[in-house]
């Protein structure tokens, strides 16, 4: 088997799991940059392992459930070491971490094996158009923990009871500016996989939009993110408000990437991607 | 060797004692050299802060050392022996080592965790050790002691809570705006609470300082005093569109802001947060101001609250301060013993020295003319048999930390290999 990279990828997102949750009890520096550079190290060996599995299949896979996981994961820690580099919010990897690390377990529990896909979708047109939509998503996902954290912080701050969290979590200030800045990002590289998966449906099938039920999920995720957006620029909308939006946003989001494939079918679902044989 | 601590603090006596002894204390270099001139007092540093004096000294004749230091203290007798008893402590050996740590650990302050404290003693050991009144112990101890304090703070949370209302309000600022630079504080009214949360705000880095009073002249000059501007109070409901952070203390009877008028500012100011800390009684600001969103009110009885909880907090810290402490203090008091048996092992290793030398010699001249070679051959010999022999002496040595033990096992020691005797210049009748 070639996954000796893909579980020491789990390894170091298991062990900067452990240094980050020791961090946010104990609150020594040390543990969170010794937590950052496991994640580095953990991102390097699974964008190597997705190289070596691209360049297998002559194409990114993602026609499984499991390969799209570690793909998204991929795309979360990727976002998190970029946002830390940016501005360190640093309790926010205590969330990152575990979540990175269950994804790629999630990859290695599902069913794998080799799948062949169908041609009409071992184009580059597909990898564009699921890399946006990916990283949108991790981008949204870093919201959508900073919005947790802000409705925690909020409440105590509100209710003036000052528990093992307060002093844990950063200020209200930070946590909104995550918001906005994730926003900022997340939401034209989910615009942008829309668009790109909508050309590239009309080259295919002939027609822009199908009403699919992962489609109709995405367009609603996408309106909750316009009107937060618009309402953050216009009206000056931020605080719970947006971490309320933002937290909802990224449910629908989690809906459209479990569920549609899960509950609904259509042709977006895991199960037609592969070949019928 | 013995360490001696006298002192007097918060505790033990009032502040018109503290004052006057730290009046005649103050001129430090005079305070030195009258110590200094004293042949108890080995090595010796002075502590002297608003809530305490002390002495510390490394000395030979501890019952002596005493005696001086609180001739020191009566100050030639300006202070009434009695009076001076009463208030006084004495500690010795393990028990001022503990007391130094305690005390910079913050542990034996008035307000337990303050910082200040380190930074004074910081300071007392640079007097004292430009005035050449330290030695190798008490420089030891001192950098120790700093050690040990950073240790305290960094793995307790003793500093971490705000215990007093201004500061509260400061960190509860901090936790909703993150940094407080080019934020704008407004203070409505005045009072000597609200001043002094202004002047931790000031100094927490706030940008702009807006105060709206009834007088517009009293408003001038607390403006001319904090470096800020002063406007009336009709125009309060405008300068929240530009305040971040309202302190709220006049003495008005009824609300001065409403839910309602805030509510509308919000809007108008694009829902950027506003803190209220409202210290008036009766309160100045609507309570059900706190519902609005990313609006956070505090009145006087929050802010106690947060105080007396962090009160708890920092006393239970505490309890692992002290624990640390005392194991640091075991730590130092070994390094301290060992030092008491370095000269036993140094004279120990020259008499050594001395037998090999006189042997040798001897040897030499019996022997007639020697080659290089067998010369040092003949010397490796004897060092190695002198130092095999001294080998499981010298552990003998080092290996007793027990207090009481050492004192006994080095006159043993020297009374064993006669190291007493030696150390005065050998007579001529020696071989």
């Amino acid at each position: 088997m070639g996954n000796a990279l893909i579980y020491l990828t789990l390894l170091a997102y298991f062990g900067a799991t452990a240094l980050w949750l020791g961090f946010f009890l104990a609150q020594r520096e040390k543990l969170c940059a010794g937590g950052v550079w496991l994640l580095g190290i953990g991102l390097g060996l699974h964008t190597l392992e997705l190289i070596i599995r691209t360049w297998a299949a002559g194409y990114l896979p993602v026609a499984t459930f499991g390969q799209a996981l570690l793909v998204s994961a991929w795309a979360l820690v990727a976002a998190f070491l970029f946002l830390y580099w940016r501005s360190p919010i640093k309790v926010l990897g205590a969330l990152c971490a575990p979540l990175a690390a269950l994804m790629v377990s999630g990859t290695l529990i599902l069913p794998q094996g080799q799948v062949s896909v169908s041609p009409a979708l071992q184009s580059l047109w597909l990898t564009v158009h699921i890399s946006l939509a990916l990283l949108g998503n991790a981008a949204l996902c870093l919201a959508f923990l900073g919005g947790i954290f802000y409705l925690v912080q909020q409440r105590q701050l509100k209710a003036k009871r000052f528990g093992f969290f307060y002093r844990r979590l950063p200020s209200l200030e930070q946590l909104d500016a995550l918001n906005y800045w994730c926003l900022t990002i997340g939401f034209p590289l989910l615009t942008g996989g829309i668009i790109s998966g909508s050309l590239y449906a009309q080259r295919t099938l002939g027609k822009f939009w199908s009403w699919d039920p992962k489609e109709v999920l995405t367009l609603i995720a996408w309106l909750i993110y316009a009107v937060l957006l618009h309402e953050r620029l216009m009206v000056g909308w931020r605080g719970r408000r947006a971490a309320l939006l933002a937290i909802c946003g990224f449910l629908v989001l989690v809906a459209t990437f479990v569920g549609a494939n899960l509950w609904f079918s259509g042709y977006h679902s895991f199960a037609n991607f592969i070949k019928q044989p | 060797m013995n360490l001696v601590l006298l002192g007097l603090n918060h505790k033990t006596a009032p502040v018109a004692l503290r004052e006057k002894l730290a009046g005649f204390l103050g001129d430090l270099t005079a305070a030195y050299e009258n110590l200094q001139a004293r042949p108890e007092l080995g090595e010796c540093i002075l502590f002297s802060t608003c809530n305490r004096v002390e002495a510390l000294s490394v000395t030979e004749e501890p019952e002596g050392a005493v005696q001086q230091l609180r001739a020191l203290f009566s100050g030639q007798g300006r202070i009434p022996p009695a009076e001076l008893d009463e208030a006084l402590y004495f500690h010795r050996d393990r028990d001022a080592v503990l007391h130094l740590f305690r005390v910079a650990s913050s542990l034996d302050s008035l307000v337990v965790g303050e910082p200040q404290i380190l930074g004074q003693i910081k300071e007392a050991f640079r007097q004292a050790a430009a005035r050449q009144a330290t030695g190798p112990i008490l420089n030891r101890l001192l950098h120790k002691t700093f050690s040990v304090a950073k240790r305290v703070r960094r793995e307790t949370g003793i500093g971490d809570h705000a215990v007093s209302i201004a500061y509260a309000a400061v960190t509860l600022g901090r936790k909703i705006f993150g940094s407080l630079a080019g934020k704008t504080a407004v203070l409505v009214g005045a009072g000597e609470m609200a001043e002094l949360a202004l002047e931790h705000l000031k100094s927490d880095g706030v940008g702009r300082i807006i105060i709206a009073n009834r007088t517009l002249e009293r408003g001038r000059q607390l403006a001319q005093r904090f470096g800020g501007e002063a406007v009336s109070l009709e125009e309060l409901e405008d300068q929240l569109l530009h305040g971040d952070i309202i302190i709220s203390s006049t003495g008005s009877p009824q609300h001065l802001l409403t839910r309602e008028q805030v509510k509308g500012v919000m809007r108008r100011r694009k829902h950027k947060p506003l803190f209220f800390i409202d210290i008036a009684v009766p309160r100045d600001l609507d309570p059900a101001i706190n519902d609005l969103d990313n609006v956070y009110l505090y009145n006087i009885d929050d802010l106690k609250e947060v105080v007396e909880s962090n009160w708890q907090r920092r006393q239970q810290e505490a309890v692992k301060a002290e624990r640390l402490v005392t194991e640091e203090t075991l730590k130092f008091l070994d390094w301290l013993e060992t030092l008491a048996v370095y000269p036993t092992i140094i004279s120990l290793k020259e008499k050594a020295d001395r037998i090999c030398e006189a042997e040798l010699d001897k040897t030499l001249k019996q022997l007639g003319p020697l080659t290089e070679e067998q010369r040092q051959v003949l010397e490796v010999l004897t060092h190695s048999i002198t130092q095999k022999l001294l080998h499981d002496p010298i552990l003998f040595l080092k290996g007793h930390h027990h207090p009481q033990r050492p004192v006994r096992d080095l006159d043993v020691v020297r009374r064993l290999f006669n190291l007493d005797l030696d150390s005065q210049p050998p007579s001529p009748e020696e071989e």
